[in-house]
């Protein structure tokens, strides 16, 4: 499998792209290029739900997750992912049973869970520094198995659009319009904020926990400006994500920072351009 | 405090909603308790009470989101009970004015499976126009809902309640957020929609201006029925003051 990859990429212009050397830039290219489209399509649905604060605490919550796993000595990717599920059920549980406003809740799920993240971190006079690499991520030290994986997200979550995205619009553009066509409105929101929270945890270490609301929130909020239909809402997330993380990650190769602060960058552009962009719509 | 046990009004093995011996207990606060109420088809009947008179708790109910005591059934001209299909326009939607989903997309969403984000066939794209036809909005298909006057959005929502054909049709609070011109335009259309189709329409107001030129009979209700007649009826009654005008006047609550 990655062999046919590295023989694709050496077809390409570009010095680091010759055969024979440079694997972690491979490997990171065919990972950006499978992490986007899955942050694209995502997104659409979190600024429709108005989700971008939740999103950002279940990115916070997977650190803590993180922690616990370290702790413990489970595999801590799984221990996040676990945990990140089990916030988000009683996140929506406790949403549907409280007169609460979601960002009021949401603030409170969020401050508890780094709280005990940093809790459990830095527990008997632990170090924090281990967990940095966390927070900026380093989708260059990306390994063939981890991409597999963030391809079979991909794919679930492919299968999870197709078989339910009409529903999961529908609950989340009028609820009860939905509720009264047989949709059970409740499920659908559980099932989107537990898709959310799985690839959020398990794309964390290559993206970063400080910007990986960014890829979130910023492909689905440049594409609003310019779509007319959903259909064309997807299309200009999804592309909009995958250009500005192909141009991000060989902005950061040929400049050496970050590369989850250059594809940000990027798409912040993509979010300007947007804005200059916006034509009078429909 | 006498439950309202209205004579004839029966089913009488004509087509008919039939609401019988309703109650509502949420939290332990009495919602709604005794209710009757008989919608016959093709009759457009109109449901009037003070804001939390539960109202939108009795739609909920008949649309069986609201576990409740009692019984709802629909009959058929033959006498053959079923449950009924319902088409429900909801309470003053409030569309995200930026939400890039337009007619079409909010239609197929709701009557299709095949995901919207996937280019809409021709056959499934003039289905939706068929459905916009009956309300008169095909020339809406492809705008975005945010972009929909209130009038425009109450019509594109009806023509989404009357997809598949209910037998009875509930609008809550249709014409609030609408003009005086949109409101007129949706009476019309409800007139039509009824006689075409021999729909049983159940609707909410607070608008009394011109009930008595289309509601066939008014329910007047605050947790139970008040009182069940014709609108001229109704509103001269005494309940319908000890409602509305007491209220108004020395605010005896």
């Amino acid at each position: 499998m990655m062999e046919l990859w590295y023989r694709l990429v050496s077809l390409l212009p570009f010095s680091w792209a010759e055969a024979g050397g440079l694997y972690f830039m491979k490997n990171a290219l065919l990972a950006v290029l499978v992490v986007t489209p899955l942050f694209g399509l995502l997104s659409t649905m979190v600024v429709t739900n108005r989700m971008s604060f939740f999103s950002d605490a279940l990115g916070h919550s997977a650190f803590t997750g993180i922690a616990i796993g370290a702790l413990c000595g489970f595999a801590p990717m799984w221990a996040a992912a676990g945990f990140a599920l089990v916030l988000s059920a009683l996140f929506t549980i406790v949403r549907r049973h409280t007169d609460l406003q979601s960002d009021t809740i949401i603030g409170v799920f969020s401050s508890t869970a780094v709280a005990l993240g940093i809790f459990i971190a830095t527990f008997g006079g632990g170090s924090f520094t281990k967990f940095n690499t966390y927070l900026i991520g380093d989708i260059l030290s990306v390994e063939p198995g981890m991409i597999g994986l963030l391809a079979l997200l991909l794919v679930l979550v492919a299968v999870l659009w197709l078989a339910s995205f009409n529903r999961l619009l529908l609950s989340s553009i009028h609820p009860a319009l939905a509720g009264s066509r047989g949709v059970r409105v409740a499920l659908q929101e559980w099932l989107f904020t537990a898709a959310i929270a799985l690839v959020v945890t398990l794309s964390m270490p290559w993206v970063g926990l400080l910007v990986i609301n960014s890829l979130l929130v910023l492909p689905a909020a440049a594409a609003r400006n310019l779509a007319r239909n959903v259909r064309q809402y997807h299309l200009f997330s999804i592309l909009g994500a995958l250009v500005s993380g192909v141009a991000g990650l060989l902005i950061s190769y040929y400049w050496g920072s970050s590369t989850g602060a250059c594809v940000t960058l990027c798409l912040a552009l993509f979010f300007l351009l947007s804005l200059l962009g916006r034509r009078k719509r429909a | 405090m006498s439950v309202h046990r209205h004579g004839g009004d029966d089913c009488k093995g004509a087509c008919c909603l039939r609401v019988e011996g309703l109650g509502v207990v949420a939290e332990g606060r009495t919602i709604l308790r005794s209710i009757d109420l008989h919608v016959h088809c093709g009759q457009i009947v109109a449901l009037i009470g003070p804001n939390g008179a539960g109202k939108s708790t009795l739609f909920k109910a008949i649309l069986g989101q609201q576990a409740h005591t009692g019984s709802i059934v629909f009959e058929r001209s033959g006498g053959e009970k079923t449950r009924p299909l319902m088409g429900y326009v909801p309470q003053s939607p409030a569309f995200d004015p930026g939400d890039p989903v337009s007619v079409l997309d909010l239609f197929v969403s709701a009557t299709h499976r095949r995901p919207v984000f996937l280019p809409v066939p021709k056959a499934l794209r003039e289905k939706v126009r068929g459905c916009l036809a009956r309300v008169h909005g095909e020339g809406l298909i492809d705008q975005r809902l945010g972009s929909l006057s209130g009038g425009e959005l109450q019509r594109v929502l009806l023509a989404l309640a009357l997809e598949p054909l209910p037998h009875v049709l509930m609008l809550d609070e249709p014409f609030s957020g609408v003009d005086v011109e949109g409101e007129l335009q949706l009476l019309r259309l409800l007139d039509e929609l009824r006689r075409r189709f021999d729909l049983s329409i159940l609707l909410s107001t607070h608008d009394f201006s011109n009930l008595a030129d289309y509601a066939d009979k008014v329910v007047l209700m605050k947790e139970t029925v008040l009182k069940v007649g014709a609108p001229r009826e109704v509103m001269d009654s005494p309940e319908f003051a000890a409602v509305f005008h007491l209220k108004l006047k020395g605010g005896e609550r």
